[in-house]
């Protein structure tokens, strides 16, 4: 890769055409909003935190064992997401449509994980309308799930596409696109893992 | 499965009834939609509207629908508007009931701000930015028409509030908990949030469209110190757009987690946080407030240049100060609720920082006026409504910083008084902003001038109007008069100034019916636009015919510094000859049916989410993501090109040289 991109005028084939250079960018954009629509929610869950109406804290409720996995899947997914890009740039078809489907494997293990989770927490008396920090925690990780949920269906999505149509500057785009959401994810999740789970256990 | 399913609950009221009010407007509304039915079919319009309207993806066309909407929006929330001072005539009346006036100040508030200021700017600036920075389009035609339609999905759920189920009635501000649903229970407020909500998704797609149109499309030579004032100002505003809109999707989303899903975000029960609402809500409101008189500042610079023939006076003053005031608009909120007890720190710190706002707005004032300053000053009418901005802004401004000293805030909050500050910025300024806007580019939009004679009579109309309605709220402001009141005893002082108020607020009930006129009087007697140059522009929108080819320019002008339409003119007159350019098959976005249909499921789900039928909601929600999906399949081959031949016939016509 780092020698590819350096070699004079190379340009990967999702930045060959105007159009594909203008919607990537415009796509860093959008996750900027995400970033404060992120930020915000976090901002609402540090205010509510310590607002349990008497009931369960964070300690009482998070389970390392199933966060850390949550994680582990996460991270990794990232990382085959990345290979799976590398794959598209070598216009490999079989590496690419590998890599995509473990990412989606992985990114399903995470939502199922979650899902478990929160079922739990709802089956215990814990569930969102409990109290504030309740609400606050389960629309912060929810929302960030409902993001996975609806990257999962789009990276699928791209995907038949490209078993259609293999690699175009079109496809490439989409592909690079679902990339950067992805990966955006996945850093979003570094700050849901740190400052919600790690703390809420301490 | 099946309680989910099949669970209709009503509320207690679903057809509102027994107003005539709200009869005329069940009896509008429906003669309305049948006689525009009968029209359609009648003239056989049908797949004419599908064609050429429900699936543009031109700018120009786009920004045409915006500033319809605007129109109409304006007229709803000025009859709102009619209403309320028509109960406040005179003390003890009885026009409207408490729980009317509570519904009609929620609306008009809600609808000026965010379905008529904002789609009129949005407008305006759809119509002309492309053509300002000589671009053929916006970087996402597709997604500026699902901007337009999220918008009017929103719109029109906010506005069937007052027939179906009632209107919201906890103020545009909305704050918890009255607005939470122990105390306002019903659909009306569900209506608030989730009109907001979708309307605002299209907000935020515009900010990230403009954005990259900016950044990205600009003609070649135009670099960012080069362009035009409006275009800077939009770009600016998309900015403050990008970082603002999220935080109201998510006070929206989570007040209606609170009110539909029993979550305790706001609600004292159960730890939340009512100040929360009002923190969150600020954080966006105050950069909204901006949103809204940033472009409108943009479009003045336009005009007082224009019309003085000279450049702007200190363009790059300009731009920082519209930068400076970008970045303060983020760290003022608290000055709305200085009273709610934030404790002397914050609140001074927040008082200096609202205060220190009045000097880069204070430096644009001298710009406009030495701009005017040995200018040959044309007192055309987008001209009049430019100079009549400066004087009421300026009297809002000052009030602004009053209100802004804390202590003092304690006597002025939520009294007459401020409504008096906001109403002249934002009447003064954006209203203004987008009334001259709309005439200054109105024979850029349909091809013929606005009659200058009756412009004049709106204006004049419009401006006393203005003054006598709102310097009398300063006064019984200080006199002790709350907002939000809905009648007040005898005795006070306030009659004789409330009666003025009334009056003056039917004289700009006047100078609009004659804006309106006007447009109907000038298309009957139309003077046409010829030359695409009405008003002896300087920037590039007055280089394309008026109305501009779809594809705006034949070919791509290039710029050689500010002011790039008089450069070019200047060396036309001093006999440079240009080179025949060189016309080029023309790359152009196809008609998009998206857009549109996901709106509609989107205003399902709104409905649905509204009256908390969970399962309408979630289909309209699943409709909009199978739709999305479905574009994303059919994302190919989504343009053509308009063959050379064909764009010179166009030019020809256009009397151009090809
Ligand atoms: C010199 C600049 C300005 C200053 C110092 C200023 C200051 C203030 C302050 C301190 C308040 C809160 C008063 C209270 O609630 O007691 C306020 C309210 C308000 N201002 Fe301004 N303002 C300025 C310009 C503007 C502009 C340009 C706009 C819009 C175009 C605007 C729109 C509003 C609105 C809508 C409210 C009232 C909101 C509500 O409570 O419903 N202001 N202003
Ligand atoms: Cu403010």
């Amino acid at each position: 890769m780092e020698t590819t991109t350096a070699t004079k005028g190379y340009q990967p084939m999702e930045y060959k055409s105007e159009e594909g250079r203008l919607k990537i960018f415009g796509f860093w954009v959008f996750l900027s909003a995400e970033i404060v629509l992120f930020s915000t929610l976090f901002a609402t869950y540090f205010v509510l935190v310590h607002q349990t109406a008497g009931g369960p804290a964070g300690k009482d409720l998070f389970e390392v064992n199933i966060f850390a996995m949550e994680t582990f899947f996460l991270l990794t997914s990232s990382f085959t997401c990345g290979l799976a890009i590398l794959y598209m740039r070598k216009n490999s078809m079989k590496g690419y449509l590998i890599w995509t489907i473990i990412t989606l494997l992985l990114g399903l293990g995470f939502l199922i994980l979650e899902i478990k989770e929160f079922s739990t927490l709802v089956e215990m008396g814990a569930g969102p309308t409990h109290s504030a920090f309740l609400s606050a925690f389960f629309t912060l990780v929810g929302t960030h799930g409902l993001h996975v949920s609806l990257g999962i269906v789009w990276v699928t999505s791209v995907m038949i596409q490209v078993i259609k149509r293999g690699f175009t500057p079109v496809t490439a785009r989409k592909i690079f696109m679902t990339g950067l959401y992805w990966h955006f994810l996945d850093v979003v999740w570094i700050f849901l893992f740190s400052t919600i789970y790690l703390l809420g256990v301490a | 499965m099946k309680d989910f399913l099949f669970n209709f609950k009503m509320p207690e009221h679903f057809f509102i009834t027994g107003d005539p009010l709200i009869y005329g407007a069940y009896v509008s509304i429906i003669l309305v939609s049948l006689a525009i039915l009968f029209v359609l079919t009648y003239y056989k319009k049908w797949v004419w509207l599908w064609r050429e309207w429900l699936t543009t993806v031109d700018h120009k066309k786009i920004g045409i629908m915006y500033l319809v909407a605007a129109l109409l929006m304006l007229f709803r929330g000025g009859v709102d508007a009619l209403l309320m001072r028509i109960q406040l005539t005179a003390p003890n009346m009885h026009f409207l009931d408490a729980e009317h006036y509570n519904q009609i100040f929620t609306t008009h508030g809600t609808i000026m701000i965010l379905f008529m200021a904002m789609p009129f700017l949005i407008g305006l600036m759809n119509v002309a930015i492309p053509l300002q920075i000589g671009a053929r389009d916006v970087a996402f035609p597709a997604l500026n028409a699902v901007s337009f339609w999220m918008f009017a999905a929103g719109a029109m759920l906010f506005n069937i509030s007052f027939v179906l189920g009632g209107s919201p009635d906890a103020g545009w501000t909305s704050y918890t908990p009255l607005a939470g649903s122990a105390l306002d229970p019903g659909p009306g407020q569900n209506y608030y949030l989730l009109g907001l909500q979708i309307a605002g998704i299209g907000t935020l797609v515009t900010g990230i469209n403009f954005l990259v149109t900016i950044l990205k499309m600009r003609a070649p030579g135009m670099t960012l110190w080069r362009m035009p004032l409006f275009s800077w100002s939009t770009l600016i505003t998309s900015v403050i757009i990008i970082f603002a809109f999220p935080v109201l999707t998510i006070a929206l989303a989570l007040l209606t987690l609170d009110r539909v899903f029993g979550f305790h975000f706001f609600t004292l029960a159960g730890g939340g946080s009512p100040m929360m609402w009002a923190n969150l809500f600020w954080i966006w409101g105050h950069p909204e407030v901006y949103i809204v008189i940033l472009p409108a500042f943009g479009l003045f610079s336009e005009i007082f240049s224009t019309f003085a023939r000279k450049k702007l006076f200190g363009y790059n003053a300009m731009v920082y100060s519209m930068l400076a005031i970008s970045a303060l608009s983020f760290l003022v909120w608290v000055h709305h609720f200085f009273t709610m007890g934030s404790g002397p720190w914050i609140n001074s710190i927040l008082s200096i920082s609202t205060m220190l706002i009045a000097i880069p707005t204070g430096v644009k004032v001298f710009n406009w006026l030495f701009t005017l300053y040995k200018g040959r000053v044309e007192f055309k009418t987008p001209m009049l409504w430019a100079l009549g901005f400066i004087p009421i802004f300026l009297v809002g401004g000052i009030t602004g910083v009053m209100l802004a000293v804390a202590p003092a805030d304690y006597q002025y909050h939520n009294s007459y008084f401020l409504i008096a500050h906001f109403h002249y910025v934002l009447i003064g300024g954006t209203v203004y902003g987008c009334i001259a806007g709309l005439i200054y580019y109105w024979p850029k939009i349909v091809g013929w001038l606005l009659n200058e004679h009756l412009g004049k009579w709106a204006f004049w109309w419009f401006t006393i109007g203005f003054n006598l309605c709102f310097i009398p709220m300063y006064i019984v402001g200080l006199k002790g008069m709350t907002r939000r009141m809905y009648t007040y005893p005898a005795g006070l002082g306030w009659e004789t100034w409330n009666l003025i108020a009334t009056i003056g607020a039917f004289a700009m009930g006047i100078g609009f019916i004659i804006l309106v006129w006007n447009m109907y009087y000038s298309f009957k007697h139309r003077q046409n636009d010829t030359t695409g140059d009405p008003w002896n522009g300087r920037t590039l929108e007055w280089m394309t015919s008026s109305p501009a080819a779809e594809y705006n320019f034949a070919v791509i002008p290039q710029v050689k510094g500010l002011d790039a339409f008089y450069l070019i003119k200047k060396e036309r007159a001093a006999g440079v000859k240009e080179e025949a350019p060189e016309i080029k098959p023309i790359h152009m976005p196809k008609r998009e049916a998206f857009p549109v249909i996901m709106s509609a499921f989107m205003f399902v789900a709104g409905f649905g989410f509204v009256f908390e039928w969970l399962q309408i909601g979630f289909l309209g929600l699943l409709g909009s993501v199978i739709t999305m999906i479905w574009r994303s399949f059919n994302d190919y081959d989504r343009d053509y090109y308009i063959p050379v031949e064909e764009v010179k016939k166009t030019e020809l016509a256009a009397g151009r040289r090809v």
